[in-house]
């Protein structure tokens, strides 16, 4: 796998660019991440990812679209706009944990 | 990263409950991907955006081959015969069975997922020609139905997409 340097830090990625160590993940990773998606962050963004990380974190997998419009409180509407070009994807590149799984 | 968005257009033309959802989940499975996704509604299809049709969607057990008891959450999985299939309620019950399990899946009712799928940016669409076959107007359909549309502007707007037909 190839490995990345973000600032100080140097960290594992796949060939779609996740990080292949949710753990890994820091703050500033999300912003560099960010940034390659052209996207600037913002608060709203911010919930979704912490939201994205505490679901990680208790249930071992990464939440899918519904599940963070109806679990983080950022509607269906507002996400897309949020993250335009496909949220499944790159809120959990930014949130630095796996694609996610379900369908819904 | 200067590339074309992804394009995809699905065409609904069945109306019963099984045949609304294969559009629905793939259609946003695909916007979640940042696909561009167009739902053309057409003949049986135009139940699924029919305000007095979206709630009643059902799942009749003739001539389905494939429809046996494990799907529905029996413990035992046989067919069911044909001659079962046409006693009265038997749709009523599969119906029922069927929205149980996609409760327990977390699939939200065609209603919301076409809430879902408008406010993520699919364009929907009602067939003219069926719509008038029909004698429907613009106010029998769904808020989130974007237009009426005749099927040579389904055709020219969705010019590159990768077309599915349902």
């Amino acid at each position: 796998m190839p490995v990345r340097a973000i600032g100080a830090l140097q960290v594992e990625v796949d060939a779609e660019g996740y990080l292949v160590n949710p753990q890994d993940w820091t703050p500033e990773i999300a912003e560099a991440f960010a940034k390659e998606e052209g996207i600037e962050l913002t608060d709203r963004h911010w919930e979704v990812i912490n939201f994205v990380r505490k679901f990680y974190e208790e249930r071992g997998q990464s939440p899918t679209i519904r599940q963070i419009t109806t679990g983080s409180g950022v509607p269906t509407k507002e996400l897309f706009k949020l993250f335009p070009g496909g949220p499944a994807k790159k809120v959990a590149r930014i949130a630095g944990v796996p694609k996610p799984a379900g369908c819904i | 990263m200067a590339e074309t968005t992804r394009k995809m257009a699905f065409i609904c033309s069945k109306g019963n409950l099984d045949m609304a959802y294969p559009a629905l989940i793939m259609g946003w499975a695909a916007l979640g991907v940042g696909v561009d996704v167009t739902i053309f509604f057409t003949f049986w299809g135009l139940d699924l955006i029919r305000k007095d049709r979206v709630d009643k969607l059902g799942l009749p057990p003739v001539g389905n081959a494939s429809m046996r008891t494990g799907m529905m959450g029996f413990p035992f999985d046989v067919g069911i015969p044909q001659l079962v299939g046409v006693l009265p309620g038997m749709t009523a019950v599969a119906t029922a069975l069927m929205k149980g399990k996609m409760k327990q899946m977390d699939v939200p009712p065609v209603r919301e997922m076409l809430e879902m799928l408008h406010d993520a940016g699919a364009k929907l669409y009602a067939c003219k020609m069926t719509v008038d076959m029909a004698g429907l107007k613009k106010e029998d359909f769904l808020d989130i139905v974007d237009d009426i549309v005749t099927a040579t502007d389904f055709i020219e707007m969705t010019e590159g997409a990768q077309i599915v037909f349902i």
